[in-house]
């Protein structure tokens, strides 16, 4: 392992317009707007970015894109692109590039109008030969394939994933720009339309527009900027399959791996983090997750997140922007996930904001349980 | 240099498909594979064809809910005797009825210009 404990920071980070933007908006649009509103949030101007890192459904060339828009040259760039997760794998080969001396500033920008362009326009879906005349509903039947198993063997109930969509929007609800504005209960998420069984659609992610981009730098500079950073403690990643009938366990992820290789290099233990961003496609991913990176034991998931327990006021703060359940999830939303966890070491979170947050933990899912990516955040007192 | 392939490892699986067979892959020391591939995951090395006795059992299954005016569907993964593991529907019954566990066969469906017939399952007399 070639990356240094706290080499790098995330010194900006920002939001585009979110949920339903105007007609038309592209997303380089959105991906522009985000990039230069991370870069006044540090203080850093266009002409400081060396490095692109960049990747989105409804362009297969993000990077070209962006640069010519704001012409920025580049000396390093990288378009990794492995699902919602992308962007924890973009910060960790940011990092590599930073410490190797190839890039000085790296901005990881998304856009994504998935909202206003239907969900089938923005993300093509493709014809895999041994899956597609089965017909599941991808990618929530394969995650419910999943759910199945966690059911089976664990003994997960369908109230117990509830709990996960009703702590979102208790989150949501304290989040200015959340797209939800109304209070779930238990009972609503059960009797909703049911998606694939046993998730109804208040189990599965929203679909909305949004973007985000973030500013990494070295911690060298990251000192010398006018707001507080958020120093790269630990990163890992992994890919597991491509589809669902691959994966070779239904209820371990690879964030049991990626989580490892985190906490590892931050020299950290689960206990140590007080706010958790997990990729929450659908109700069932903050419970693997929870279990494969060391929150609980595996198969306690489901009862570990009951009664409220990762709810405002419950003992674990989870996904308080209100996730891809409640807040926003353009698409590959892990950027989003990645920005929360940013906020909150900041201390920028306002009434969610989590009580000395001086570590957070931002965990990225792609394709169906396929490539898990874990970064571990903490404040300059954790260096 | 003519091609190393005739033909492609999906196309020998619709052969077989239009058979009646559902056909997976060995490789040199016996190990089922799983799509069908043109080399052996992990070592490189060749693949067999094989023809499944088509008994398994249901591994996970969900019920696919899609527009108001058709029926729910089944999508189940099914681990075959041979040791691999597929998507496929199990049919026949009530989809909220197929369970974990739940011992199926295949049954090939008739296909048409658009689609070769594929393999589904229906539950083994008994299984429930």
């Amino acid at each position: 392992m070639s990356r240094k404990r706290g080499s790098v920071a995330v010194v900006g980070a920002a939001e585009s317009d979110l949920g339903l933007v105007a007609p038309e908006m592209s997303p380089t649009d959105l991906m522009a707007q985000a990039t230069l509103r991370a870069l006044d949030d540090c203080g850093l101007k266009l002409s400081d970015i060396d490095a692109v890192f960049a990747s989105h459904s409804q362009s297969r060339m993000g990077v070209l894109q962006l640069c010519e828009y704001l012409r920025i040259k580049p000396r390093y760039y990288d378009s990794t692109i492995v699902g919602g997760s992308s962007f924890m794998a973009h910060l960790a080969h940011a990092q590599t590039a930073i410490e190797n001396g190839d890039a000085e500033v790296a901005v990881i920008a998304y856009g994504s109008t998935q909202r206003s362009v239907t969900r089938a326009a923005a993300s093509s879906r493709e014809f895999l030969y041994y899956e597609s005349p089965y017909r599941p509903f991808l990618p929530s039947s394969a995650y419910a394939l999943a759910a199945s198993r966690h059911m089976h063997e664990f003994g997960t109930t369908r109230e117990h994933l509830a709990e996960v969509a009703v702590a979102a929007r208790k989150w949501a609800l304290m989040n200015p720009v959340a797209w939800e504005k109304e209070p779930l209960t238990i009972e609503q998420v059960l009797n909703a339309r049911m998606v694939s069984y046993p998730f109804t659609v208040r189990d599965c992610c929203l679909v909305t527009d949004g973007g985000g981009a973030i500013i990494i730098t070295s911690a060298a500079r990251a000192k010398s900027l006018k707001k507080k950073a958020a120093y790269v403690l630990g990163v890992g990643e992994s890919i597991g399959h491509a589809t669902i009938s691959n994966m070779p366990d239904l209820t371990v992820t690879a964030a049991a791996e990626s989580g490892r290789q985190a906490f590892k290099m931050a020299g950290l233990k689960p206990s140590d983090v007080r706010m958790l961003s997990l990729y929450d496609a659908f109700t069932i991913t903050p419970i693997l997750f929870l279990e494969d990176l060391g929150f609980c034991p595996k198969g306690e998931g489901g009862r570990f997140v009951a009664n409220g327990a990762i709810a405002p006021g419950g003992k674990l703060a989870v996904n308080t922007s209100g996730g891809g359940l409640s807040y926003c999830h353009p698409g590959m939303y892990g950027l989003l996930v990645l920005i929360e966890a940013v906020r909150q070491v900041r201390g920028d979170c306002g009434q969610r904001q989590v009580k000395d947050c001086n570590v957070s933990l931002a965990h990225g899912n792609g394709g169906v349980l396929s490539s898990e990516c874990t970064v571990i955040l903490g404040s300059e007192s954790t260096l | 240099m003519p091609n190393e392939f005739a033909k492609s490892p999906l196309g020998v699986y619709i052969e077989h498909c239009k058979k009646g067979e559902l056909a997976y892959q060995v490789t040199e020391d016996g190990k089922p594979v799983f799509f069908p591939r043109a080399a052996a995951p992990v070592t490189g090395g060749k693949l067999e064809w094989r023809v499944s006795k088509g008994l398994g059992t249901v591994h996970a299954t969900t019920v696919v809910h899609g527009a108001k005016d058709q029926k729910p569907w089944n999508v189940a993964l099914v681990d075959l005797d041979e040791g691999f593991r597929m998507m496929s529907r199990v049919e026949d019954i009530d989809p909220m009825q197929v369970k974990i566990g739940m011992r199926v066969k295949v049954r090939m469906t008739a296909g048409d210009e658009k689609q070769p017939p594929y393999p589904v399952f229906t539950a083994v007399e008994g299984s429930r």
